[in-house]
């Protein structure tokens, strides 16, 4: 006996929309059992997850904070691997929107005023996207390969902003901390309901960008572009679009919302800059957009059943003594399984009899 | 003259798990798969290598262990990309970002504890008995030899290994008529589908070769190269050695300069840092990422080189058609 597959004639409705939950389902039956091997009640283990995080406000207003870069960063690698580009930087230009954005409050802080804000979130996309423009500009000059490239940059990123908050950047007041100095009043990104928790703009301003996005590609002549270039990049040529100029859209795009990401989660949740300023967000974000099945509505829900991985990870650990770790095995995990569910949209997966036994029998 | 011994013997030491790694990646290449989940397999063989020795006290068996948790992880990839035809990329990424989480969950027990290093290669043999001293003596002797000697005979096993495999898939992939079938595979499934090749089968193995070679490396750096388990250890090492592939436009041999080029580069760094130049440490730190990026710059620059080189199925899923 084995199975083999046999393409569809037409991919399937049905498990399009199916395969994310039937990976989510999958996941938590592998969690279970990853639980009871580390000696720890499932049951428990789940409940800290997936329900506890969700039954008090304050816990909201965390899980919207952790889910905002996430959303942020894989709306805009949606429009990546939809049009075929392999931006796996994500991780380099969130901290480099982070660094760009943070120039005003840390190096002018005596210029404080309304028009602060706002320039330092137009200083983090444009870190960002220049940032994310390296790897689209060696591929599209030189013919590089953009993962690696695209990658290896997360590595300098996170070097630069070492040294910088370690060395120029480094707060005088702060007792030789590696932290810059606190942004002032005027550079913080305000809280939407302060009475009630701590949930920044940011969440507010990935539900826009998911819009945006989902109007994008599904309303719009560019939309269409990106995904007849993704699909097809020979049928994008005779149709007359440009496959280079739009590498640089995906890459801007994507590495401006990383960066504007990067920015809200220093301006919003942190409040300086530190030598770590990221959980591995836009690593995480590749597991979203998948998640999301690089649908930027789906990437929302994705986002926040993501971002409840982070929380219940703190929450098993407090409560526990489970490893934080284990939130990030899940996450491996299920980006897994959706890849392997995702399979049964365009192939059915029939068993059969070997050959050659069938024809002994 | 001591100094330029101890560097040369640090880049090889460097250059090896690198080397590893890349010979893996490019048999794997050779057949046709893009495996970009070297990082997660290294990573993964790292960790259990180490714990594996840690818990009998054997590093050798920490080796085998090592292996083993390269080869199960890349079954693992093996059986979505091969079997269900989910996208390499992807599936690559999601491997990596799975061994970097479970690595670090396994590896909690193990922060910290002190590690078992794995012998030199004339100290193992010297555990033989009978004829083990001796052998051992003459390597010793050997060691003697300026400049060189300790370079090529002061070395742990698993540097002569990674010689050997640079050799030996050089003689497979060139040489032999399963060498020829596994480039036939990768340079166009659909022909040698229809020529009775066993595509995916084939495939299976590159994939195993290349998840042995990723746990081997692993090991190396946690039995080797520093003898301690600290969480990411791989630290971006299993994409260099993505990159080396394409800088040697896979072929074997030119992996061989590539590693050490980078080894040397890991190496140089350390030392300038340890030096106080002036320069700061993070700078010397992005330098192995930077010369990465410049090289495959330079590399895919020469546009006729790697089109005439790359394998020409290289990441597209075979599904074959009955």
């Amino acid at each position: 006996m084995r199975f083999e597959l046999v393409k569809r004639p037409q991919h399937s409705k049905l498990f399009s929309a199916l395969s994310p939950f039937i990976a989510l389902v999958l996941t938590v039956i592998c969690g279970a059992l990853i639980f009871a091997a580390l000696g720890k009640s499932p049951v428990d283990g789940l409940y800290y997850y997936f329900v506890e995080p969700l039954l008090e406000v304050w816990s909201l207003h965390e899980l919207a904070i952790k889910a905002a870069p996430l959303i942020l960063i894989a709306v805009g690698l949606s429009v990546c691997f939809l049009s075929n580009n392999w931006n796996i930087g994500a991780e380099g230009q969130f901290v480099a929107g982070a660094i760009a954005g943070s120039i005003l409050p840390v190096m002018f802080p005596d210029f404080q005023n309304a028009f602060v804000l706002p320039l330092m979130l137009l200083m983090g996309i444009a870190g960002g996207a220049a940032y994310g423009a390296i790897p689209a500009l060696l591929k599209t000059r030189f013919g590089t390969n953009e993962i690696l490239t695209s990658l290896m940059l997360v590595y300098v990123a996170q070097n630069f902003l070492d040294w910088l908050t370690r060395g120029p950047w480094r707060d005088p007041a702060g007792n030789n901390f590696p932290l810059t100095r606190r942004f002032h009043a005027d550079a913080v990104l305000p809280e939407l309901f302060p009475s009630s928790g701590s949930a920044h703009w940011g969440i507010v301003f990935a539900l826009v960008a998911a819009v945006a996005a989902w109007f994008m590609i599904s309303r719009t002549i560019k939309g269409f572009e990106v995904r007849v270039l993704g699909e097809s990049p020979r049928a994008g040529r005779f149709a007359g679009f440009s496959a280079k100029r739009m590498v640089f859209f995906a890459f801007l795009l994507s590495g401006g919302l990383a960066g504007l990401a990067g920015i809200s989660e220093v301006a919003g949740a942190i409040g300086y800059l530190q030598p770590v300023i990221s959980p591995g967000y836009g690593f995480t974000a590749i597991i979203v957009a998948f998640l999301g099945r690089l649908n930027p509505l789906g990437i929302v829900a994705a986002g926040l059943v993501l971002g409840l991985t982070y929380l219940g990870g703190e929450a098993a650990q407090i409560s526990m003594g489970l490893s934080d770790k284990v939130a990030r095995v899940f996450q491996g995990m299920l980006l897994f399984f959706v890849l392997g569910c995702d399979t049964l949209i365009h192939y059915r997966i029939r068993l059969v009899r070997d050959a050659l036994t069938a024809k002994r029998s | 003259m001591l100094i330029a011994e101890s560097i040369l013997l640090t880049i090889a030491t460097a250059a090896t798990p690198l080397l590893l790694a890349a010979i893996g990646e490019l048999v794997v290449e050779r057949s046709g798969v893009l495996n970009l989940g070297v990082e997660g397999m290294m990573v993964m063989g790292a960790v259990c290598g180490f714990g594996a020795a840690a818990m009998t006290g054997s590093p050798w068996i920490g080796m085998m262990a090592a292996i083993l948790a390269g080869v199960l992880f890349s079954l693992l990839f093996g059986f979505l990309t091969l079997t269900i035809a989910t996208n390499q990329v992807a599936t690559g990424l999601s491997l990596t970002l799975l061994g970097l989480g479970l690595s670090s969950m396994i590896g909690e027990a193990f922060v910290g504890s002190p590690g078992v290093k794995l012998p030199t290669l004339a100290n193992g043999i010297a555990e033989i008995p009978l004829v083990g001293q001796p052998v051992a003596g003459l390597f010793n002797w050997l060691a003697g030899i300026p400049l060189i000697g300790r370079v090529l005979f002061e070395q742990d096993p698993i540097f002569y290994i990674s010689i050997a495999l640079v050799i030996g898939v050089t003689c497979f992939l060139f040489h032999t008529r399963a060498g020829l079938v596994l480039r036939s595979v990768g340079d166009n499934h659909a022909s040698a589908h229809a020529l009775g090749t066993n595509v995916i089968g084939i495939r299976y193995l590159a994939v195993m070769f290349g998840g042995a070679c990723a746990g081997l490396a692993g090991g190396h750096l946690s039995l080797v190269y520093t003898p301690q388990w600290v969480e990411n250890m791989s630290a971006g090492r299993g994409w260099i050695a993505l990159a080396l592939v394409v800088f040697a436009s896979w072929r074997p041999l030119r992996l061989l300069a590539g590693a050490y080029l980078f080894g040397a580069v890991s190496i140089g760094q350390l030392h300038a840092q340890a030096l106080g130049l002036g320069i700061p440490s993070q700078l010397l730190s992005s330098l192995p990422y930077l010369a990465t990026v410049l090289v495959l710059v330079l590399i895919s620059r020469n546009r006729r080189l790697t089109m005439m080189n790359t394998p020409a199925s290289l990441g597209q899923p075979f599904v074959p058609d009955r």
